[in-house]
């Protein structure tokens, strides 16, 4: 049974890698964005030393950073999922002997490591060349960072799979789609970072989900959550995942039930 | 005349196929609603902590912002050659195209057309004349021309890079990863241009020209003098670049042989 689930994750990795081409470019787009937040943010920091508790140098790295972090655990499980919906072939998982959502995130996670190892690590490589980027040295920052951005994955996935599954309740759920892209770009902190916000708005943010994905682990790397702190804020995120598995596989006991083919 | 019937036909179709998935219609009105929202709300982020941006104002930044969003819906409701390459070069839909004998890459764009995209437009109006009115700017009787052409040109502008990219994808197997890299950095030319390094600046005036299509012609309704030479020449990098992408499309078409099956 888990050795199907690694062979999952194993063949998506492949797959990735045999169309690698497209993440030449990727690499591209994500220095570009760094580069042109970058540009915008000194503008705005012009001579303050401060903004949002972030210095001018912190920011650079946390822009930094959070693209990177998007490049990793960036996927389209929900396209993919809604893609199966629509076009009849889930009828067929319904009969396999392995759970569906779990083949799904097996393969996220296979194009995560992909993505971590041909996106995220060489456009880190290059970010910290081109941008004063500040890399902490505390042990505990670097460890810290690397389990919260395996939650990052995690969660970012679980909202994928819930906005997939939600195909079999609305038939055609790209207008979703595109919102949930939008909500999680701006609400993780991608954007902006949460502190930045408003006071009414940064509360708002602080009860959602989405700060777990960006904000938080972009916090620890920038070494604005040190210490002990990191555990508090890991803990904000296992909560997260641990909330969101009820969403899916309510959803998903409930999908099942009323699945509606149309056509193929 | 006939192109004019065609138009007609197809916007029909399309609220056929729209009015199937009725509540996702709304979905996406909103949705792209909160995109623009988004954008607004960096911008009010933003001006929270400063009080310019480059030089800017929050208003004068608002109001470029308004100005790039009438041109964009335009361009999204009209030109929306996303997904070409699979759907019509790997799918071989291309085929059925060719033996019509309507222009090509003009059913192309109908087939694709976007209407509920407008609403951004009028939107971008909507922020044009509010901050508009909030600087103090008064309407005179050359402006309305003048945004009706520049924002023409504009979306001229995004047409030519669109087409010359997509174009591509008749030479070149796998062209995807592009298109998503320009969607990217499109939004870059509604900031002030002068706040990025000199090498940003000419990428975004003349290679690939998005300053042209947000903060260049905004300028000219700001009185900002410093960019009225560029604001007046939108029209010339229009028609360049449309003019471009056409070419480059009609000779890749040339060079298209069917793959799908």
């Amino acid at each position: 049974m888990n050795s199907a689930f690694i062979d999952f994750m194993r063949i998506r990795f492949l797959t990735m890698l045999a169309y690698r081409v497209n993440y030449y470019s990727g690499i591209l787009i994500y220095t570009l964005n760094i580069g042109v937040y970058y540009f915008t943010w000194q503008a705005i920091y012009g001579s303050s030393g401060e903004l949002g508790g972030f210095t001018a140098a912190q920011m650079t790295t946390y822009i930094a950073v959070s693209w990177m972090a998007r490049a990793f655990y960036f996927n389209n499980l929900d396209r993919e999922i809604a893609a199966d919906i629509r076009d009849g072939s889930i009828a067929i998982q319904f009969i396999r002997p392995i759970n569906y959502v779990m083949v799904k995130m097996m393969q996220g996670l296979g194009e995560g490591i992909f993505r971590f190892l041909l996106l995220m690590i060489p456009g880190m490589l290059i970010a910290i060349l081109l941008f004063p980027v500040e890399l902490p040295t505390a042990p505990s920052a670097w460890i810290g960072f690397l389990v919260m951005l395996f939650f990052s994955f995690l969660i970012n996935s679980q909202i994928n799979v819930i906005t997939g599954l939600a195909a079999f309740f609305v038939e055609n759920n790209e207008g979703m789609m595109r919102m949930k892209r939008v909500v999680v770009d701006l609400f993780s902190g991608l954007i902006i970072p949460i502190s930045l916000y408003p006071g009414w708005m940064s509360a708002v943010m602080k009860v959602l989900p989405f700060q777990a994905i960006t904000y938080l682990p972009g916090s620890v790397f920038t070494g604005r959550v040190e210490g002990t702190a990191i555990w508090s804020v890991l803990g904000i995120q296992v909560f997260w995942f641990a909330l969101l598995l009820l969403p899916m596989v309510l959803i998903w006991r409930k999908a099942r039930k009323r699945l509606f083919v149309q056509g193929g | 005349m006939y192109y004019m019937g065609l138009i007609w036909e197809y916007l029909k179709n399309y609220m056929k196929t729209r009015l199937t998935y009725r509540a996702d219609f709304w979905v996406e009105i909103l949705s792209d609603l909160l995109f623009q929202a988004t954008n607004l709300i960096f911008i009010f982020v933003v001006f929270r902590h400063t009080d310019n941006l480059g030089g800017w104002s929050e208003s004068e930044v608002l109001f470029v912002y308004g100005y790039f969003m009438v041109p964009y819906g335009i361009f999204s409701c009209f030109i929306n050659l996303w997904g070409f390459s699979e759907r019509y070069i790997v799918k071989g839909e291309m085929d059925r195209i060719l033996t019509r004998p309507a222009h090509n890459l003009f059913q192309i764009l109908l087939e694709n057309v976007d209407p509920p995209a407008l609403v951004g437009s009028f939107i971008g109006l909507i922020i044009m004349i509010f901050s508009g009115a909030e600087m103090g700017l008064m309407l005179e009787w050359w402006h309305i021309p003048a945004l009706i052409i520049l924002a023409l040109s504009s979306v001229l502008i995004y047409a030519g890079i669109y087409t010359t990219l997509t174009s591509l994808s008749f030479y070149s197997d796998a062209p995807t990863g592009i298109l998503p890299l320009m969607y990217n950095i499109q939004g870059y030319g509604r900031y002030p241009v002068t706040i990025y390094n000199r090498a940003i600046q000419v990428l975004l005036t003349w290679i690939i020209p998005f300053a042209f299509v947000g903060i260049y012609p905004a300028a000219l309704f700001l009185e900002r003098s410093e960019m009225h030479r560029m604001a007046l020449l939108t029209p010339v990098m229009g028609l360049v670049f449309g003019s471009m992408g056409l070419l480059l499309w009609n000779f890749g078409v040339k060079r298209y042989r069917g793959a799908g099956s």
